[in-house]
């Protein structure tokens, strides 16, 4: 079998590549079956004959074809489980399922989000998840960028100090619940001991005022190491002749940063961002373990709670399925401009 | 100078960092100590739940809740207590987590490597969906999904494997739990791995392929022998996303049946009428974090190097 091989590759690999290829005598049918090809064929009969044999050396065909196994029963249970379970939501949200049995198709109708807009509870859950979503996304961006460039100019104990941050994010939002329980335990916890020196000794989780606030504040504890693995990557990719430049140029380190080195770690924010958004996405976990019930202290409620409480201790289904489309659109408001700046930037 | 013997012994920072970047300001000691300092915010919770877990009651009030237990204030009681509570929620938690993070990471690895190799339009709106996949709010598919799975008589069409040994009926619930993590898994995987295999060099697959290689032989030969590193990086997260995760297991389990994961049971420990037992809590707690503790501290390096090679 002569080869076919026209690129200039290294002998190694052309080595390995015959090891290949006696392996695969016999088994070259999944990817050039005479049946795809056929179609390539008609549709390149006129053009010039040269095209025939390129066609049936790499039909692109066939390539589609051959990649169908890779990627599609996972995409086929992935759609099943997401965009199924996404257009079946929707549809139940249209109907007034409500305590036990099953939903009544027949007649559709929006008087859920009619009632929902309409209801103060949602109104207030949805100003908190708004308030959560930024303060939490801002500070931890700020935090993890403040850390990354502290971590960046150390050479000793860098690794330790990366994982030191970074333990809070491999717990559960459970656990991080039960550790800031103790945190902000108005007898005995630490904070409060501390302030008690002042003689304060704020009600940090029956407040409404403060709970949202303590809230944040402990998530941010969790996520902020993972912005700051994120930012310190983006940083050592940026070669050192810039921060040369800048020395050179006379800039102040502050400087040096804000106007040479963080515009060049948009890619970073944006790859942070997606891992925080995935994290505010499940604050419900925290709320819950936090509270130990489906309805967290006044002042905490989002619509995450909101949408579990309404469909799993009040059986208002249809109802509940409302406040998670309503949830759903908010995260598609995020999820559209990152894909479009994922396609504009070729990453798709 | 003294950043020259800083330098000659640093076994500890990476390459990219530079002499100049270290001697940038000077004022080295300050940095230090402000990274110490930040330490503490990280650590303290960390700190403090563990010396608590070690007290009694008496200790839990009496003494400062960062300091440990005086000699008398000691006990492993909590701790005791807190592994007969929690040890079938362990249990159960393993056997879920590891079968749906290794699935969900070789979905995702084959689906990356498919969605690499068209060289079709289709690709993008079909990896569009994917990557929109990832930011799922779990509400958004919550009463559907206990609606399909009520309708799925699981328990009773896998009746003849309950009669193996080492497994009881209410392994189907955790089966539900497998397939439902594995399913939510696959975007975010799918995510992480395309973008590696977009980096890595087309030169060995191409040379393969006009060799006569098939898309099978290619993905076993060369692009999963070269994968290593992204495998760490999604088994990690996907490890840890799964173990620590709770509104599934809320919905679909419910309350504290046999089958409930140890982050269930950690809700409800050490509350009663008297009041919350923090000791007993903090204990819980620690178990519960201990695998993904122990996966960070052993391998938190080359998760953090492989989220470093994808930006």
């Amino acid at each position: 079998m002569p080869s076919p091989d026209r690129t200039d590759v290294g002998r190694s690999i052309r080595s390995r590549l015959s090891d290949l290829r006696t392996r695969l005598v016999g088994d070259t049918g999944d990817d050039e079956s005479p049946v795809r090809t056929d179609g390539g064929a008609t549709v390149s009969r006129g053009s010039a004959g040269t095209g025939l044999s390129d066609r049936l050396r790499s039909p692109r065909n066939s390539r589609f074809v051959g990649s169908l196994p890779f990627w599609l029963p996972p995409f086929l249970l992935m759609g099943l489980f997401v965009y199924g379970a996404i257009g079946w939501n929707f549809l139940i949200s249209l109907t007034d399922m409500e305590g036990f049995g099953d939903p009544d198709y027949s007649t559709l109708d929006f008087q859920q989000y009619a009632e929902l807009f309409g209801s103060e509870a949602f109104i207030n859950a949805a100003r908190n998840t708004f308030v959560l979503l930024i303060a939490f996304t801002v500070l931890c961006l700020v935090l993890g960028l403040v850390l990354a460039i502290l971590l960046d100019r150390t050479l000793r104990l860098q690794n330790t100090f990366r994982l030191v941050y970074l333990l809070p994010f491999s717990l559960s939002f459970v656990v991080t619940a039960q550790l800031w329980a103790w945190m902000y335990d108005i007898d005995n916890g630490i904070i409060n001991s501390v302030l008690s020196l002042g003689g304060l000794s704020p009600d940090w989780i029956g407040n409404p005022q403060l709970v949202l606030g303590a809230v944040i504040f402990a998530l941010v504890w969790q996520f902020s190491g993972y912005a700051m693995v994120v930012f310190l990557a983006g940083l050592q990719a940026i070669p050192d002749e810039h921060f040369e430049a800048a020395r050179i140029d006379g800039a102040s380190t502050i400087k040096m940063y804000w106007r040479v080195i963080i515009p060049q770690l948009r890619g970073s924010v944006i790859s942070a961002l997606v891992v925080l958004m995935i994290g505010a996405l499940k604050a419900f976990d925290f709320l819950y373990a936090l509270f130990g019930q489906y309805r967290p202290a006044a002042g905490a409620d989002i619509l995450a709670t909101l949408m579990v409480r309404e469909a799993y201790s009040n059986q208002h289904w249809a109802y509940g399925s409302a406040i998670a489309i309503v949830l759903y659109v908010l995260a598609l408001l995020v999820v559209i401009p990152y894909l479009y700046s994922q396609y504009r930037r070729g990453a798709l | 100078m003294s950043q020259e013997t800083v330098t000659a012994d640093a076994t500890d920072g990476e390459s990219s960092t530079s002499d100049l970047r270290d001697a940038i300001g000077g004022k080295r000691i300050l940095l230090y100590a402000v990274l110490a300092l930040i330490a503490v915010y990280f650590l303290v919770p960390l700190e403090a739940g563990l010396v608590t877990s070690f007290k009694t009651n008496e200790a839990v009030i009496n003494t400062a809740p960062y300091l440990p237990p005086g000699p008398d204030g000691f006990t492993l009681q909590n701790w005791a207590e807190a592994l007969d509570t929690l040890s079938s929620g362990l249990v159960n938690s393993l056997v879920m987590t590891i079968p749906a993070t290794v699935l969900g990471a070789l979905f995702g690895s084959l689906a990356a490597y498919g969605l690499t190799q068209i060289s079709w339009k289709g690709q993008i709106p079909i990896f569009a969906l994917f990557v929109a996949g990832v930011f799922i709010p779990y509400q958004a598919v919550l009463v559907p999904l206990s609606q399909f799975w009520s309708m799925i008589p699981l328990e009773t069409a896998l009746s003849p494997l309950w009669a193996l040994p080492l497994l009881e009926p209410y392994h189907a619930d955790l089966i539900e739990l497998i397939v439902t993590h594995t399913s939510y898994g696959i975007p975010i995987s799918t995510v992480l791995f395309r973008g590696y295999y977009m980096g890595l060099s087309d030169e060995m697959v191409e040379a393969a392929r006009l060799d006569g290689a098939g898309v099978f032989e290619i993905y076993r030969r060369i692009v999963l022998p070269l994968s290593g590193p992204m495998f760490a990086v999604v088994l990690i997260y996907q490890f840890t996303q799964i173990w620590n995760e709770l509104l599934f297991a809320l919905i679909l389990v419910g309350g504290t049946g046999p089958s409930a994961p140890v982050t269930l049971s950690l809700v409800g420990l050490g509350t009663s009428l008297e009041g919350v037992d923090f000791g007993l809590r903090m204990a819980g707690a620690f178990l519960t974090a201990l695998p993904t503790l122990l996966v960070f501290i052993i391998f938190g390096d080359q998760f953090a190097q492989g989220v470093a090679g994808r930006t």
